[in-house]
C-alpha cells in the first residue's frame, strides 16, 4: 500500500518551477562549462612542441650545424638563444627561460671526420617529467639515426628492421580530439552535482524540509522529484559540449551519437544523485559548495582524464574505479575516438547505473533515519 | 482502526524524548479532544516543538504512547501525517512560487486529484481571502498573508486536526487577530487545532491549555479550570491588582509589607497575592507611608499568566528540594 515514490510528481512540478524561476542561475550553469571548454580546447595542447633550447656551440663547424638543423627540424627543440661559455648555458636553464640545454664541444667535427665517437652533451630540464621525457627520447633518437645513418654510409647497406608505426586512432595527435572528450566529464559536473547539491540544502536553510517531513512524501519521491528536472539540463548540456566539440572544434565521432547520448545518462544520474547526496549530508549551502568542489579533482586526476589510470600507484588505481568520470571518459574516448558500440561499453553504463541507485539509496536512509532536523 | 466520534483527537500517554543524557520531554500526558483548541505553552526550550515532532511522527518516541486521530503513532507514522495538517514557525513556503503554486504543490503532495485540487484550491482562497493575491509570488505578500497561505497549504487535504507551531510569532496585532477569527471559524465546522504560543492573550482563548515547563506538564485544563486551582488561589489569600505611577518603587515598596506573598509587575500596575487579613484600605495605607503614590487597588481574579507564573515558581521550589534526576539544561 505504501508507494516509496509518493509524492514524486509534486516535487517534481516544484522543483521545475524553481528552475524556471531562477533562469538566471540555469543560464550561467549552462554557459559556463561551454565557456571553460573554448578556453581549454583552444588553450590546451597535449602535445609536447617547441621545447625552448640553449645551445653552446663550442664547435661551430658544418658538421656541428647540420646536427642543430636536424634538432630544429624535429618541431620538439626551438633554439632560444646561442651563447658562448659553459655558465652562460646553465645560466639559461636556471633562469627558466629554457627546458634544455645542447653543448657542442670543440672538437665535434673532428672526430666524426677521424671516425672516433663524437660526444654532444644535452642538459634537461627535470621540472616537468612530461617535457623531459620527450627531449630525451628525441633526443637520444637523433642521435642514434645520426650514428647509424654515419656507419650504413661507410658500409653501403640498408636498415636491417625498419618499424612503421601507424596511429590508429587521431593519427595527427589533434589534442582536442583527445582532450575534449575525457573535458565533457568534468564540465558536466558543472550542471550536475554542483546544481542538485543546492537543492535539499536549501530547503534546509529555508525551514521548508521540515515542513515535507510532515506530509505523506517519502524520501525517495522527495529524491526522484528533486533529480529528473536536472536530468533534463544535464542531458541538454551534454547535446551542447558534444555539438561544440563536432562542428566547433571538429572533433570527428568515429561511434554512434546516439549512443554516447544514450549513455551518458547513467554518468549524469550518478553526478545528480552524488549532489543529493551531498546536499543531505551538507548544513548550509556553502557547506555544500564545498563538499561540490571535493569532486572535481578526483574527476580530472583519477580518471584517467590527463593521466593514464596505468600509471598510477596500485592504491590510487583502484580508488580511480569509484570515480564515476573514470566510466564516462571510457564512454566518451571509446565512442568518439575508437567507434566503440554497446559491446565495449556497456559495463561501464551498469558500473555507473548502479553506482548512481546506490548514492541515491544512502541519501534516501538518511531521510528515513531522520537525521535531518532543522 | 477507524476513528469513531468519541475518539480524542490526541492522546499522549507518559511521552519520553531523550536527546543523549537529556531529557526534552519527561513524562507528557495529555487529552485533547475532538473541536478544541488545544493551546500548548511553554517558554523557548521547554519541549514544545519535540512534542509536536512526536506526534506527527518525525521523532521516534523513547518512551510512552500517542495516537492522533486514533492512529498508533508508533506503528503507523506515514497514516498519521495523511490525517493532519502542519504549520512551522516560519511558515514554510517556497517564495519563488506564486500563491497558487504553492497551493498546488502541497495538494498534490497529499494526491490530491486535478478536480478535487481546483476545488480545494477554491474553497481556501474564498476562506482565507488569498483572492487578490492568487499570481502573486509568496516573497511579496506580508506576513500575515504568508501565514494564512501556510495556514491554507496545511488544510487543503481537509485534515480534521491541525497543528499551529508559533502561528502568530512576528506577525502583526491586526493579522493575529484576524488568525484568531478564522481559527474560531473553522473550530466551528469541527476542526481540532494544536497551538503553541508565548501570547497569553492566545492561550486565554483557547478551550484547553497545557503548560509545559522544561519536558513537564506542569498545567493542563481549561483556562477556568487554572484560574481556579487551589495552588493559584491558596486558602486564607487573595489577589490584587495595585495601580501606580511608579510601578517599579511601587513594587519594592510593596514587597516590604507583611502579608504580600508575591508580587510582580504586569504593565503600569502590579499584580499581588495577600493574605485575607490584610484588607484593601490598610494595604493603601503602608504603601502611602512609603511615599508610594496609589491610584487604585481593586481586587482581581488570577489570569492565565498568574497562574503560571506561580506554577513555575512552584515547580522550581520543588525541584530545587530534590536532587535533579535529569541535568535541566536547556534544549539547544
Amino acid at each position: 500500500m505504501l508507494n516509496p515514490f509518493r509524492g514524486f510528481g509534486a516535487v517534481f512540478y516544484k522543483e521545475t518551477l524553481h528552475v524556471r524561476r531562477d533562469f538566471a542561475t540555469l543560464f550561467f550553469s549552462l554557459i559556463i562549462p561551454i565557456l571553460q571548454m573554448f578556453l581549454l580546447g583552444y588553450g590546451i595542447d597535449t602535445n609536447i612542441r617547441q621545447i625552448n633550447t640553449v645551445v653552446y656551440n663550442a664547435d661551430g663547424r658544418r658538421e656541428s650545424r647540420e646536427l642543430l638543423d636536424r634538432l630544429r627540424n624535429s618541431d620538439t627543440f626551438h633554439i632560444y638563444r646561442y651563447v658562448n661559455n659553459d655558465h652562460d648555458l646553465n645560466d639559461a636553464i636556471v633562469s627558466g627561460k629554457c627546458r634544455v640545454g645542447i653543448k657542442i664541444p670543440v672538437d665535434y667535427s673532428d672526430k666524426l671526420i677521424h671516425q672516433m665517437p663524437a660526444q654532444v652533451l644535452v642538459l634537461i630540464d627535470g621540472s616537468d617529467s612530461s617535457v623531459a621525457g620527450q627531449a630525451i627520447n628525441v633526443s637520444t633518437a637523433i642521435g642514434l639515426d645520426e650514428s647509424l645513418r654515419r656507419v650504413l654510409a661507410s658500409t653501403d647497406s640498408a636498415f636491417a628492421v625498419n618499424m612503421r608505426p601507424k596511429i590508429l586512432f587521431n593519427p595527427d595527435s589533434r589534442s582536442p580530439n583527445f582532450f575534449l572528450p575525457g573535458l565533457t566529464a568534468v564540465l558536466l559536473l558543472n550542471v550536475t552535482t554542483f546544481l542538485t547539491a543546492f537543492s535539499i540544502v536549501r530547503e534546509k536553510e529555508r525551514g521548508t524540509l521540515e515542513q515535507l517531513f510532515v506530509t505523506p512524501v517519502r524520501p525517495m519521491g522527495l529524491l526522484l522529484g528533486k533529480l529528473l528536472p536536472y536530468l533534463g539540463i544535464g542531458f541538454f548540456e551534454l547535446l551542447m559540449i558534444v555539438t561544440a566539440m563536432r562542428f566547433l572544434f571538429r572533433v570527428p565521432i568515429h561511434g554512434n551519437v546516439f549512443l554516447l547520448a544514450f549513455l551518458s545518462l547513467p554518468y549524469i544520474f550518478v553526478s545528480l544523485s552524488l549532489g543529493i547526496l551531498i546536499s543531505s549530508k551538507a548544513t548550509s549551502q556553502a557547506h555544500a559548495m564545498q563538499l561540490a568542489f571535493l569532486t572535481i579533482l578526483p574527476s580530472i586526476f583519477f580518471s584517467g582524464y590527463i593521466f593514464p589510470r596505468e600509471t598510477m600507484p596500485k592504491f590510487f588505481y583502484v580508488i580511480s574505479y569509484f570515480v564515476p568520470a573514470t566510466y564516462f571518459i571510457n564512454i566518451t574516448r571509446g565512442i568518439i575516438l575508437r567507434g566503440a558500440g554497446l559491446v565495449h561499453l556497456w559495463a561501464d553504463a551498469l558500473a555507473l547505473f548502479t553506482m548512481g541507485s546506490l548514492l541515491l539509496i544512502i541519501a534516501a536512509r538518511r531521510f528515513h533515519d531522520k537525521v535531518i532536523t532543522a | 482502526m477507524p476513528a469513531s466520534d468519541t475518539t480524542p483527537a490526541i492522546t499522549a500517554q507518559h511521552l519520553v524524548r531523550r536527546f543523549g543524557d537529556f531529557t526534552a520531554v519527561n513524562d507528557v500526558s495529555f487529552t485533547v479532544q475532538k473541536g478544541e483548541i488545544f493551546g500548548f505553552l511553554g517558554p523557548n526550550g521547554s519541549g514544545k516543538t519535540t512534542v509536536i515532532k512526536m506526534l506527527t511522527g518525525l521523532l521516534p518516541l523513547s518512551g510512552g504512547d500517542a495516537s492522533v486521530q486514533g492512529i498508533d503513532v508508533r506503528k503507523d507514522p506515514e497514516t498519521v501525517r495523511e490525517n493532519i495538517g502542519y504549520m512551522s514557525q516560519n511558515f514554510s513556503l517556497y517564495s519563488d512560487l506564486t500563491v497558487e503554486e504553492n497551493l498546488t504543490f502541497y495538494g498534490r503532495i497529499y494526491g490530491l486529484d486535478e478536480r478535487n485540487l481546483r476545488r480545494r484550491i477554491d474553497d481556501i482562497v474564498q476562506l482565507n481571502g488569498l483572492g487578490p493575491y492568487y499570481k502573486r509570488l509568496s516573497a511579496q505578500l506580508s506576513g500575515g498573508w504568508k501565514q494564512r497561505l501556510a495556514l491554507g497549504c496545511a488544510m487543503l487535504h481537509e485534515p480534521k486536526l491541525i497543528f499551529l507551531d508559533e502561528p502568530t510569532a512576528g506577525i502583526d496585532p491586526v493579522a493575529r487577530r484576524q488568525l484568531w477569527d478564522l481559527l474560531f471559524d473553522l473550530s466551528a465546522h469541527g476542526i481540532t487545532f494544536f497551538v503553541t504560543t508565548h501570547y497569553m492573550d492566545e492561550a486565554e482563548r483557547c478551550s484547553h491549555v497545557a503548560y509545559i515547563y522544561f519536558g513537564k506538564v506542569i498545567a493542563d485544563g481549561t483556562p477556568d479550570d487554572l484560574r481556579q486551582l487551589p495552588e493559584v488561589n491558596p486558602p486564607g489569600t487573595y489577589r490584587v491588582e495595585i495601580s501606580a505611577p511608579h510601578v517599579t518603587q511601587a513594587l519594592r515598596a510593596a514587597r516590604t509589607i507583611r502579608g504580600i506573598r508575591s508580587a510582580t509587575i504586569f504593565g503600569q500596575s502590579i499584580h499581588a497575592l495577600i493574605d485575607d487579613n490584610l484588607d484593601l484600605g490598610h494595604l493603601r495605607e503602608q504603601l502611602e507611608q512609603q511615599t508610594i503614590h496609589v491610584a487604585e487597588i481593586r481586587p482581581l481574579a488570577p489570569s492565565l499568566e498568574d497562574v503560571f507564573v506561580e506554577l513555575t515558581f512552584r515547580h522550581q521550589a520543588l525541584q530545587a528540594k530534590e536532587p535533579a534526576v535529569a541535568p535541566e539544561a536547556p534544549h539547544a
